[in-house]
């Protein structure tokens, strides 16, 4: 199965996902630039994407514990999701998302 | 030497988990630490990110809390009497002659040492700035990420962004002495105590304060003043006048002045060997998520060996004569006393 990044540059590329595997891994193990610094404990929404609206209804819908996190991202959208909370099946196949500014590796701090 | 210099055997960059059990280890060599860190707390993430979180692959401990390890750190440290700085930033590393470290923080401390030890994590944690154009423009003269004297916020009109704690609490605490003050926040939800949320309801209900549902679209101003806040809604926009402006979406880490120490970095990670975790420079270490070897894993198992071997080859850099016989803690009479063991 796969998913589609769009990066930061506006370029989508197809990466092979595995089942059970969170898009985050997926999206860091391809080497793309993902901060994600907590590892996926759902605690610092480093790792903020943007859900392309036709699969926003095809996704499990975010837990309190998450729309919490989300409160952590200054760049929050209505398709805001973090990528460490979506779990690959065969269902997410042809997932798109693409990475937020606040889920850069070098992202702005004050 | 000036007055202010602090003089130890090390100075550990960072009190998280691997910070802390560097003190264990180079405490039972005789070897004394000073700690400093830029949260106002030890643990490093595992107190600032997900200190009620289980953690399950620390070796002994089938479940346990970012806190409970922070604790059973410090307490573990405890015998060998380090000194904890807060609150601060080392900013400066300069090599003296004969070997000698001077470590010098952004809250104006020197620290002389032989041994600086890095265990600095993912860098230091520093709040989050928004995506606003211009924002930095404006950043510590009226918009703020803290609040280090309430005097600088008395009848200015406030609008403070977020929902968790430290939103709710300064939204509590500067309304008394505000001009007027709107909290905005994406939903009407809140993820702080729900003291502090019902008290914001009722300070909203009584009309003291306002609430806006949005997020921070852009800022007008001019001269690092800003003079309104535009936030935008399921509604559209709206124009919010504001002289000061506080957003409160935590915090998130960053390499920092690491980055200008002249150490080999591999991708923002600082390049050790894996018999002593030394840098490219003699008697600087580094340990934990910090380090990059071929092979290195992030977990704080590894960052406990590392710290384990790192304090042996600082031993031979401090105390450059002594022999050191290995020992282990449960048999030798030696080290248990250096732990308080009666």
């Amino acid at each position: 199965m796969h998913i589609y990044v769009t990066d930061h540059n506006g370029k989508e590329h197809e990466l092979e996902a595995l089942e059970g595997w969170r898009v985050m891994e997926v999206i860091r193990d391809w080497g793309l630039p993902i901060k994600a610094e907590c590892g996926g404990a759902c605690a610092c929404a480093t790792c903020h994407v943007f859900v392309d609206p036709d699969w926003q209804d095809k996704l499990h819908a975010a837990s309190d514990e998450e729309e919490d996190m989300l409160d952590m991202v200054p760049d929050v959208e209505d398709n805001s999701r973090l990528s460490c909370q979506i779990l690959m099946s065969e269902e997410l196949d042809g997932l798109k998302v693409s990475l937020a500014p606040s889920a850069k590796p070098d992202a702005e701090v004050a | 030497m000036s007055e202010q210099e602090i003089v130890t055997d090390v100075v550990i960059i960072g009190a998280g988990p691997v910070g802390l059990f560097a003190v264990f280890e180079l405490g039972l060599l005789d070897i004394k630490c000073h700690l400093i860190d830029i949260l106002d707390k030890p643990g490093g993430q595992c107190a600032e990110l997900y200190p009620e979180k289980p953690i399950y692959d620390i070796p002994a401990f089938p479940e346990i809390s970012g806190q409970e390890l922070t604790d059973n750190l410090l307490k573990q440290a405890e015998p060998f009497g380090p000194t904890y700085h807060y609150n601060r930033m080392v900013n400066e590393l300069e090599k003296q002659d004969k070997g000698d470290y001077l470590v010098k923080t952004d809250a104006g401390e020197t620290f002389r040492c032989k041994v600086v030890v890095i265990a600095a994590g993912g860098g230091s944690f520093q709040p989050k700035r928004p995506p606003v154009p211009n924002i930095e423009d404006y950043e510590n003269t009226s918009v703020f990420y803290a609040v280090r004297k309430m005097d600088d916020f008395r009848d200015h009109d406030i609008v403070i962004v977020g929902g968790g704690d430290s939103a709710l609490d300064w939204t509590l605490n500067l309304a008394p002495l505000a001009k007027s003050l709107t909290l905005v926040h994406r939903r009407d939800s809140f993820r702080a105590h729900t003291d502090s949320v019902n008290k914001m309801r009722a300070l909203v209900e009584e009309g003291k304060i306002n609430f806006e549902l949005g997020q921070i679209a852009s800022l007008e101003g001019e001269n690092g003043q800003i003079s309104a806040v535009n936030i935008k809604n399921a509604d559209g926009e709206k124009s919010l006048p504001a002289t000061r402006l506080m957003p409160f979406f935590g915090l998130t880490m960053k390499l920092g002045p690491v980055a200008n120490w002249g150490l080999n970095l591999h991708e923002n990670l600082i390049e050790v060997d894996t018999e002593k975790f030394a840098t490219s420079e003699e008697g600087i270490f580094a340990i934990g998520d910090i380090n990059y070897y071929p092979g290195k894993l992030k977990l704080i198992l590894s960052g406990f060996h590392e710290a384990a071997l790192m304090a042996q080859a600082a031993k031979k850099i401090i105390h450059p004569d002594e022999k050191v016989v290995f020992q282990y803690t449960t048999s030798s009479t030696k080290l248990q006393k250096k732990l308080g063991v009666k």
